[in-house]
């Protein structure tokens, strides 16, 4: 078919040379049929004819603005080869505008219409309840840049992110950074992507080692109310850091807050990973056992250690960041049940959990002080747990079998209160479910016999200025 | 042990391990924590000067969070010198420091940004186990002293690093 000469006067087919275009194509097809409903005399069928071709008119109007539009935004080159103009239609600037309520109509320009059918689906009581949640992020490398992008797509309220580090392009092998990042504060960079993505979530960027005596004190004071560094303003911490000093101190300000936090790592193999909630006083804190990692099952002694720090992959960092989130929601949100600990082993796609019950010997003189005093909604949890398993035994009836997912570091019989002895056998002694073993040895080198021997001799008089002189003066010889 | 040669474990064990359980925000026991460091790192110091081994020298603020200094190794009778320096965390004794080279940063993988030495898996757990009688005098000498002995010769043979007169 084609449009030339065939039309009457008055159709727009002159100057609408190019029929390949399909729109085009179509109104040359109307101009045909109308000239020969025209010849059917048939005024009625004349009218609708008009009416469609005043609809294809606009349509065509509409998408050749659209199209000037695009021109105007995109530096692309539209112009000669294949394809091009087709890939130049999306690179249209479009800016997400911040949206005041949540809302579950689903349109194609409402953000919130999938998270919203939660509720709708009734998987969630109240969704929109996110919005005042405020959560902290320490740590925004590859798991907690990850995290970071999960929690504001899912539209949380307030976003805090922590890192003392910059992007650089070795980063590249993780998810959510750019090369053009390469340079940028991790927390700065985040804060850019995050905001165009979501801008009606309210981030707080700061870049700081939180590991310092002065880090530590304006990390307190930033979770806190008006900074007084003592009422949290957070409703989670997340740790998304990579070691082990950077978590001691997260949960050392989390338990002088009585902060709830959830601990997440990843193996130097890269090869497994976990996450650990921890609510001061009712569960383990990090300190009451040592630090509990995900058996890869490799030998150490056939591992290749020579030349590298540690390896990593998106993969597993990604997958570690959707079980802290997903984890985040249910705590947040208050539905499913919330994992204690979740730990995953990628070499045999094994997913342990297990509950770890706070150690009374515990190191750490706030988190004694807390077991103390949560004593009483430990009692209450273990009771609500106990009555769920029974439902669970007598829904399972003849089949169920050994639950290997819900033993207990500590149990809750150990004796409350007890001397440091007692409670960190106990607890050293505990079984950990199949799969999950300690990182690091206790505290139990140096017997007092050992330190009475070996300990550095001070005297009350010796002044501190002196020795440090003293030392000093030993550099110089 | 098995990770650390013979001289390192001999050496390590003559550092008087220290008493005081406390960490920089703890005020008064810091200060006494503080002389026991001092004193279990000058003689620390002088075992080394004593058997001609010195390889470092160190000091710290007047609040002793922060350290610095200047290490040195010796390869083909060349000296090569580094600045090193670490804060004390906040959650010391409990964790050692994390000791830097900001020199080398960037020139090993054994290293985390900002020049923080890559410390083999077998020295954190020895720390915790020990803790909190280790300190900065045992961080150097089962920390940065192994570290160096191991990455240093490499980083010479391989050219990333060059001796100040060449
Ligand atoms: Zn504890």
């Amino acid at each position: 078919m084609s449009g030339e000469g065939e039309e009457g006067p008055s159709s727009p087919g002159k100057e609408q040379q190019d029929v390949t275009h399909p729109m085009k194509a179509f109104s040359s097809e109307l101009s045909k049929l109308q000239s020969q409903v025209q010849a059917l005399q048939s005024t009625k069928l004349q009218e609708q004819v008009s009416k469609l071709r005043e609809s294809v008119k606009s349509i065509n109007e509409r998408v050749q603005a659209a199209a000037e539009d695009l021109r105007k935004d995109a530096p692309v080159s539209v112009a000669d080869s294949k394809g091009v103009a087709t890939a130049s239609k999306y690179s249209r600037a479009v800016k997400r505008e911040k949206i005041a309520k949540m809302s579950a109509e689903v349109k194609d320009d409402n953000p919130y219409s999938r998270l919203m059918a939660l509720q709708r689906m009734g998987i969630v009581k109240d969704y929109e309840k996110i919005r005042d949640k405020t959560v902290a992020v320490v740590g925004i490398g590859g798991v907690g840049s990850v995290a970071c992008e999960m929690l504001t797509r899912c539209g949380v309220g307030g976003l805090l992110m922590y890192d003392y580090d910059t992007v650089e392009l070795a980063n590249m092998n993780r998810l959510f950074f750019r090369p053009e990042h390469a340079g940028m504060t991790k927390t700065d960079a985040a804060v850019k992507t995050l905001r165009e993505i979501n801008p009606d979530v309210n981030f707080e960027s700061y870049h700081m080692n939180i590991t310092t005596v002065d880090g530590f004190e304006k990390f307190v004071a930033s979770i806190t109310r008006d900074g007084d560094g003592k009422t949290p303003r957070v409703d989670l911490v997340l740790s998304c850091v990579d070691n082990y000093e950077a978590r001691m101190v997260i949960n050392q300000a989390c338990l002088e807050l009585e902060q709830t936090w959830m601990e997440s790592g990843v193996s130097e193999d890269a090869v497994s990973g976990h996450i650990q909630m921890i609510e001061p006083g009712v569960t383990a804190c990090f300190e009451c056992v040592p630090p509990l990692v995900v058996a890869s099952g490799i030998d150490e002694k056939t591992l290749k250690r020579e030349g590298v720090c540690a390896a990593s992959l998106p993969t597993t960092m990604g997958m570690v960041a959707g079980f802290l989130v997903q984890n985040t929601l249910k705590y947040l949100l208050n539905f499913g049940e919330v994992s204690m600990y979740l730990g995953y082993n990628a070499m045999k796609d094994f997913f342990p959990t297990m509950d770890i019950q706070p150690n009374p010997g515990c190191t750490n003189a706030a988190c004694c002080k807390l077991q103390t005093k949560y004593a009483g909604e430990r009692d209450r949890r273990k009771k609500a747990k106990e009555a769920k398993d029974v439902e669970v035994e007598e829904d399972a009836g003849a089949l169920h079998e050994d639950n290997e997912w819900s033993i207990s570091v500590v149990e809750e019989e150990a004796p409350a209160g007890a001397g440091g002895q007692g409670g960190e056998s106990e607890a050293q002694g505990a079984e950990l479910a199949e799969g999950i073993e300690f990182s690091m040895p206790k505290a139990d080198a140096i017997d007092e016999k050992t330190l009475e021997e070996n300990a550095v001799e001070t005297n009350d008089d010796d002044d501190v200025d002196d020795l440090r002189a003293q030392l000093e003066a030993l550099n110089s010889k | 042990m098995a990770e650390w040669d013979a001289g390192t474990k001999s050496t390590v064990q003559k550092i008087p391990l220290l008493k005081t359980k406390a960490g920089p925000r703890d005020k008064e026991g810091w200060a006494n924590r503080l002389k026991e460091e001092y004193t279990a790192l000058i003689k620390y110091v002088q075992l080394n000067k004593g058997s001609d081994q010195d390889w470092f020298t160190i000091s710290s603020n007047k609040e002793g969070t922060h350290w610095s200094g200047k290490c040195w190794y010796i390869h083909n009778l060349l000296k090569y010198e580094f600045d090193l320096e670490f804060d004390i965390p906040v959650t010391y004794p409990m964790t050692s420091p994390e000791i830097q080279l900001p020199e080398l940063d960037g020139k090993t993988s054994k290293m985390y940004r900002g020049g923080k030495i890559c410390l083999s898996i077998h020295f954190k757990p020895l720390w915790s186990k020990n803790s909190p009688h280790f300190g900065v005098a045992h961080a150097l000498c089962l920390g940065l002293g192994p570290w160096m002995a191991a990455e240093i010769p490499h980083l010479i043979d391989t050219g990333i690093i060059s001796h100040k007169d060449k």
